[in-house]
Formats: C-alpha cells, sequence, structure tokens
C-alpha cells in the first residue's frame, strides 16, 4: 500500500472515531465555541456601505497606505503621466509589464528615467532587474479597511518579479477599482492567477517589535490615485 | 555546506535536545531556568505588551470580529470532518495546474521525499520560507547531514540560525533576543556584516538585507510552508512581512512546499474570512504586507517545478479525538502566546517543542502521544494558570483552557497503578494550582471549564504528575497552600506581582468595540 493510501486511510479511521458529538464535540453547557459541523455561520459584513471608488472608500484606503508609510499620490485621468514621474522620484531605469497603458510613464520628457519593457523582447533576469530602479504597474484590485493592493499579473500588472527586485514601486489605481471591505476584494480575484497581495512596502518586526519598514521586497511604495473624470 | 555562513554546526545555546517536538527536560524545570534570566524576562515582556496593545487596537475596529471567528471556527470544523475528501480535491486540483503532491506519514518520509526533490535538481544549497512544518520535522538538520545548505530568509529566522540558536516564539522566532545580542550575533556570525553596524533595528535588517540579496538572486531551489491551501481550487497561500517569502516563492525554478494535513480551507472564498483573522491576530496589522497565492505552475511567470508534500507527523492522533481535534483548528497566530502569562515568564524555550505556548502546550502532546508518565510532554498541559486568556484571543475559538483540563485527566488515567513514591505532594499541587486561582472563577471560560475539573477532580487529585519536579527544583519540602501566582512571586521575588501583572483584560471581558461611526467604516 503506499503512503497515500495509508495516510488516507488512517485520516478516515480518525475523522470516524473523533467525530464530535452531536451539537459540537465539547461536552460543556453553555456558550461553547460554535463547532456544529453542519452549516457554518456567515454573520460577518460581506460587502460595504460604501460603493467602490466612493471619496469615502478612498480616503479610508489613502490613511491605511499612509499609515504603512506608503506614499499616495491623487490626480485627475489626464494628468496620470506626471503623477507617475512625480511618483517616480530620482529613479534613472524603470521597468514596465507589456500590457500597461501608453502614456503612464513620459519617456518624452529630457530628464524622463530610461524605460524597459519587460518581455519586449525578452522577459528580463533577477540580475538584470536588480540593476533597475524602479517599476510601474497597474492593478487588479484594492482593499479600502484593510490598505491592500493586489495584483493578478495580467498584462498591465506583469510577472511577479518585476514588483518585487526593483526599490521602488508606482502602482496606479483607477479609483472604481477601490473596494471597501476585504471580502468584496477577494470576491473579485481569479484563484488560479498567481496572485500578490500588498499592504505597504515591505516591513520587519523582528527586532524587539519594532517596526522597520524595508527589507527584502520594494522598500519604497508609491501609490497613485486616480479619481474619477 | 553546512557551515556556508562562517556558522559551528553546533548550537551555542537553548535546549540540548534533537527532538523538534519533545524537550529533554519536563516543562517545570526548564521553566524555572527562564525565570532566572533576567535579560530573557526583559525581552520577553517588552516584546509581548507591544504586540498585545497592537493587537487589541486592530481587532477592535472590526466591529463583526466575533462573527469572524464563529465563521473561522465553523469552517476549521467543517475542514476536519471532510479532511479525506478535501485532501483528494486538493491534490487534484494541484496536480492539474502541474504540481506534483506527495504524502508523507512522518517525519523521516518528509525529509527523505524534500531531499530527494532537491538532489533531482542538482542544488546542494535551499532557500526557506519561515515555516512551522518543516521546523517540525527537522528538515534543516536532516538536509545539512545530507551536505545541503539550507538558508533560513526570515529576518528572526536568520537571527536564530546564526545564533547557532531555537526558535522560541511562533511568529517571532527571536523574540528571545534583544537589539544589542542580535547586533552581537551578526557581528561575529555574519560573513559580510557592515563594520559600522548599529544595534538600531533599522541598521540590523538592512545589514540582513545585503547579506541575503546574493542568495535570492541565485538561489535554484526554495523550501516554503503554507500558511493555507484551498481545496477547491489548489491554491496555496504564503503570509508574509518581509518580501522574503515573495523572493522564495517566485525567483527559483524549484518550489516545494511542505504543509500538514490540518491547513485545507474547502473554498477560495474562505479566505475572505481567515485572510482578515490572522494578521490581526499574529502582527497585529491591519493586513501583513504581502501575501502571496499560487495554483500549481504559472508558465512564465515564478518556479516552473512544484511540489507539495502533505503531512501527517501525528496529526491523525489528535483528529481521531473530538476534542483533541480542535487543536488542529490553529492558524498559527501566535495569539494565544503573547497573551500567556506562563509564556510570558517562561519563555519559548521552556515547551521543548517548536510549538511553545498554549496552543504547543496542548498540540505537542496530542502530536507525540504521551509515552508514559514520565514523557517530559506529559507536563505540558501544567504550563497554564487556566486564566483562559488564550480562549478569548483565538481567531478560531480554539478552548485552550478546557483541552488542558482533559489532558490533565488524561494524564492521571495514564499513569494509574503505576504512581512513584513522592508524587503525592504533586497531586496536592495540581489541585491548589488550579482551584487557587483566582482569575478562573471569575472568568467566563474558567467557570465552564470549573465544571469539568469539577467533575474530575477526582481524577486529578490524584494525579501523578511530574509536578513534584517543579517543587523539587524550587527546594522546597511540600508545596504550601498558595497560588500560581503567590508561587510566581515567591520564587521571582522581584518586579511584578506575578502572571496578572502587565497582562490584558482576560476572559469576559471582551475588546472594546468601537461606536457605530468608528473602525473600518468610511
Ligand atoms: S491556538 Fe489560536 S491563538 Fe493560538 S496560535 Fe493557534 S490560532 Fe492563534
Amino acid at each position: 500500500m503506499s503512503t497515500r493510501e495509508e495516510m488516507l486511510g488512517r485520516i478516515r479511521a480518525a475523522v470516524a472515531a473523533g467525530a464530535p458529538l452531536a451539537g459540537g464535540c465539547v461536552p460543556l453547557e453553555g456558550d461553547g465555541p460554535d463547532l456544529a459541523v453542519d452549516g457554518v455561520p456567515r454573520r460577518y459584513r460581506r460587502t460595504g456601505d460604501q460603493p467602490p471608488g466612493s471619496p469615502a472608500v478612498l480616503d479610508v484606503l489613502v490613511d491605511r497606505l499612509e499609515d504603512y508609510r506608503a506614499t499616495v499620490h491623487r490626480c485627475a485621468a489626464a494628468d496620470v503621466a506626471r503623477a507617475v514621474r512625480t511618483a517616480l522620484g530620482d529613479a534613472r531605469s524603470v521597468v514596465v509589464p507589456p500590457g500597461l497603458p501608453d502614456g503612464t510613464v513620459d519617456t518624452a520628457a529630457p530628464d524622463a528615467p530610461e524605460v524597459v519593457v519587460d518581455g519586449r523582447p525578452e522577459p528580463l533576469s533577477a540580475v538584470a532587474l536588480d540593476r533597475i530602479d524602479a517599476v510601474v504597474t497597474a492593478a487588479r484590485v484594492a482593499c479600502a479597511v484593510t490598505g491592500t493592493i493586489v495584483l493578478d499579473g495580467e498584462p498591465d500588472q506583469g510577472r511577479r518579479v518585476i514588483t518585487l527586485i526593483p526599490d521602488r514601486h508606482v502602482v496606479v489605481l483607477r479609483a472604481e477599482q477601490v473596494v471597501q471591505t476585504w471580502p468584496e476584494t477577494v470576491a473579485l480575484l481569479e484563484p488560479t492567477r498567481p496572485l500578490t497581495m500588498i499592504s505597504g512596502p515591505s516591513a520587519t518586526s523582528d527586532i524587539e517589535l519594532s517596526r522597520v519598514e524595508g527589507v527584502h521586497g520594494p522598500r519604497n511604495l508609491q501609490v497613485v490615485i486616480v479619481d474619477p473624470a | 555546506m553546512t557551515t556556508f555562513l562562517g556558522v559551528p554546526t553546533r548550537r551555542l545555546a537553548g535546549p540540548d535536545d534533537e527532538d523538534p517536538l519533545r524537550g529533554s527536560r519536563p516543562f517545570p524545570a526548564a521553566a524555572a531556568d527562564a525565570v532566572r534570566d533576567p535579560v530573557l524576562r526583559r525581552n520577553l515582556r517588552r516584546a509581548t505588551t507591544t504586540i498585545r496593545a497592537k493587537r487589541e487596537h486592530v481587532v477592535s475596529e472590526v466591529a463583526d470580529w466575533e462573527d469572524l471567528r464563529d465563521t473561522g471556527s465553523a469552517v476549521k470544523a467543517d475542514v476536519m470532518a471532510r479532511l479525506p475528501e478535501l485532501l483528494e480535491q486538493l491534490e487534484s486540483a494541484v496536480t492539474a495546474r502541474g504540481g506534483v503532491v506527495h504524502w508523507a506519514a512522518d517525519a523521516a518520509e518528509a525529509n527523505a521525499i524534500v531531499t530527494d526533490l532537491i538532489r533531482r535538481t542538482g542544488a546542494d544549497e535551499v532557500i526557506k520560507v519561515k515555516s512551522m512544518a518543516t521546523q517540525e520535522i527537522g528538515l534543516n538538520e536532516h538536509l545539512a547531514e545530507q551536505g545541503i545548505a539550507a538558508i533560513e530568509t526570515d529576518l528572526a529566522e536568520l537571527i536564530v540560525q546564526l545564533a547557532g540558536d531555537k526558535p522560541s516564539h511562533i511568529l517571532v522566532p527571536a523574540i528571545h533576543r534583544g537589539r544589542a545580542e542580535i547586533r552581537q550575533i551578526f557581528l561575529e556570525r555574519m560573513a559580510d556584516v557592515p563594520p559600522a553596524l548599529t544595534d538600531e533595528p533599522r541598521v540590523l535588517a538592512m545589514a540582513a538585507r545585503e547579506h541575503l540579496r546574493r542568495k535570492f538572486l541565485s538561489a535554484k531551489v526554495a523550501v516554503s510552508g503554507a500558511n493555507f491551501a484551498i481545496a477547491e481550487t489548489g491554491t496555496l497561500a504564503v503570509v508574509e512581512s518581509e518580501g522574503n517569502g515573495r523572493m522564495c516563492l517566485t525567483l527559483p525554478e524549484t518550489l516545494i512546499t511542505v504543509m500538514g494535513i490540518e491547513k485545507l480551507l474547502p473554498s477560495f472564498g474562505d479566505l475572505e474570512v481567515f485572510l482578515q483573522l490572522l494578521p490581526r491576530s499574529s502582527t497585529g496589522e491591519r493586513m501583513n504586507p504581502y501575501t502571496s497565492l499560487w495554483t500549481g505552475v504559472t508558465p512564465g511567470d515564478g518556479p516552473q517545478e512544484f511540489h507539495l508534500v502533505l503531512l501527517d507527523n501525528g496529526r491523525t492522533n489528535a483528529l481521531a479525538d473530538s476534542l483533541g481535534r480542535t487543536a488542529l483548528h490553529c492558524i498559527r497566530c501566535s495569539a494565544c502566546l503573547n497573551v500567556c502569562p506562563v509564556y510570558e515568564r517562561a519563555g519559548g524555550h521552556a515547551y521543548g517543542s517548536v510549538y511553545p505556548g498554549p496552543i504547543g502546550a496542548v498540540l505537542t502532546p496530542q502530536l507525540t502521544g504521551l509515552t508514559g508518565g514520565h514523557d517530559v510532554n506529559a507536563t505540558l498541559p501544567y504550563a497554564s494558570t487556566l486564566c483562559g486568556a488564550c480562549f478569548d484571543a483565538c481567531p478560531v475559538k480554539i478552548d485552550i483552557p478546557s483541552m488542558l483540563v482533559e489532558l490533565r485527566g488524561r494524564a492521571v488515567d495514564a499513569g494509574r497503578g503505576g504512581v512513584p513514591d513522592g508524587w503525592a505532594a504533586a497531586m496536592k499541587a495540581a489541585s491548589w494550582v488550579m482551584s487557587g486561582e483566582r482569575r478562573w472563577s471569575v472568568a467566563e471560560t474558567a467557570s465552564r471549564a470549573g465544571r469539568l475539573v469539577a467533575g474530575r477532580r477526582g481524577r486529578i487529585s490524584r494525579l501523578p504528575f511530574p509536578l513534584s519536579r517543579w517543587t523539587r527544583s524550587r527546594d522546597l519540602p511540600a508545596p504550601p497552600a498558595e497560588t500560581f501566582r503567590q508561587w510566581w512571586a515567591r520564587t521571582r521575588g522581584d518586579d511584578d506581582a506575578g502572571p496578572d501583572a502587565g497582562n490584558p483584560p482576560i476572559a469576559g471581558t471582551p475588546a472594546p468595540r468601537p461606536a457605530a461611526d468608528g473602525g473600518d467604516r468610511p
């Protein structure tokens, strides 16, 4: 018998042997933990009370992002390139995914950074990416209450590695991509895509639990929120 | 290759045992050493106090926190009841997406599978993202024997590995080390340490960044654990802060994930609950900086070879027990450690297991089983004042106090017929520890646990439990009628009134709820 069959057999026997008593597995009266196996209660909030992209939702997102020490830029649709340029700071080289909308990064300005498109013609190696100062991408969705931006690898976001190695990540979010609650966020995701959930720049609290922003991932997170026209 | 960081292969400090789930000494004896170490106590005190405050703050702003806990608890109970079918579902989903699933009955089998997978890539070095499952099976030590260097990339794990130390906390394995000690460890053990290293946490973190950068960029194989696995879709999740997890999950050609069979969630939508519960309970943040999710292999993005090792290693022991199986609901957030007055004094090493604190006290004996009255793990259910703080903090509502009481009762049964002389004192000790705890009688949890104990009192009073070793280690002729707190205050004779001091409100005093306009409503 293979380990697989053996393990599954043992797990089946254990599940049967340890089946909870009717009404829960803790033999106590009163308000014990809800351990009923038939039917999972879902009383928590599953939707927000504010529509995606509404001013209240955007304000919460900005508050959360700034709490994480990300930098937020807000702009009108016509001003994206200018806001991105500000967000890029003194970066001299920028990588972008192949599907980033044209005009997001201004390449015409005399002091514009050098822009490299990942995958044209070849995907960049990790070592090559390590020499690039910044990355600019779009995102799939953002959650206001947790301050989380989710990337799902679509062509306007690119391979996971490009948003990992450069030290500065500029994310361009359209206001309507910002939802209020976490359940609304999860509902918008396609599970089988490679997903990266980002809540602020990389950080550690491993030394005496005091938070230090910026360890292995990008140390600098810049979020450009494009307000509705 | 075991000296890849210029580190002696033998650890310098920490427990002297080699079994990741069993220490060499009973809890009371190991704890007694810890409480005599003022540096350790100060480090633990500072860290747990900080994180308790952060957790309470972010939990109090979630209006539906109790509803989320109810769902989390029920989902996990459902997972345990349907584990065989969910595991098979996970296996076929991962396989359909180009991953390979392996089944490992115990630590030896899991280690052999991982070693073989690494060998086939030709690599003699792997990068690792912190994983309780691989600590539990002693993977790093096993790989070292096989000539494969495993590099821990989590900052705290790196500190522990450089020091030749053992982790003492689920979430912050180096919680027992202060900044000055960490600086010293880096200066002595990090090959490329910057000479001007200070003990500023930022400076120390940047030194770790430089140190690991090269490893990340050249790694061929990574080993990870998983926080969650979605049966429906085959999706795996790793929750982290530093970006080392993303590096490990993205850069290498081959990814090997070792995961306990209990980590399953039935459907992707369950993440809407668990990714709210875990970060707030764990690091006290609204969300952790990075969560990565992947399903099998994505062509052109990330590792092109993915292996998932499903680990039993004693989990079916716990599963076969209607009460004990709830210990498998644990999502390893570590909130119960941070609120535990015993953990705060004793530290993680005293538990002798990679799973310390309240959850370790119930999970470890169930994973290993007890080999008899002399098994050091039989002392773990006594590493508690039964104050109930762990139950209140637990995001999936694991009733640890009730389980501790039950396990104590079983220790009595296991010892029937062969009670050594001199253990009578310990029997008495056990009953006063439990009945004399002030908070115990006032707490909501305690009133429920109290009924259980009362029903078991006859058995508990016959406990042949090695609490005798505790009293012996304190040079007491016989246990006096004092509570755990009094005992603590007396034997410590110092800075505080006992385990209550500095602790958050406990059982029966729910965290304050925000006003209707507060919290996360914009
Ligand atoms: S038992 Fe509960 S509180 Fe403790 S680590 Fe597990 S999930 Fe967290």
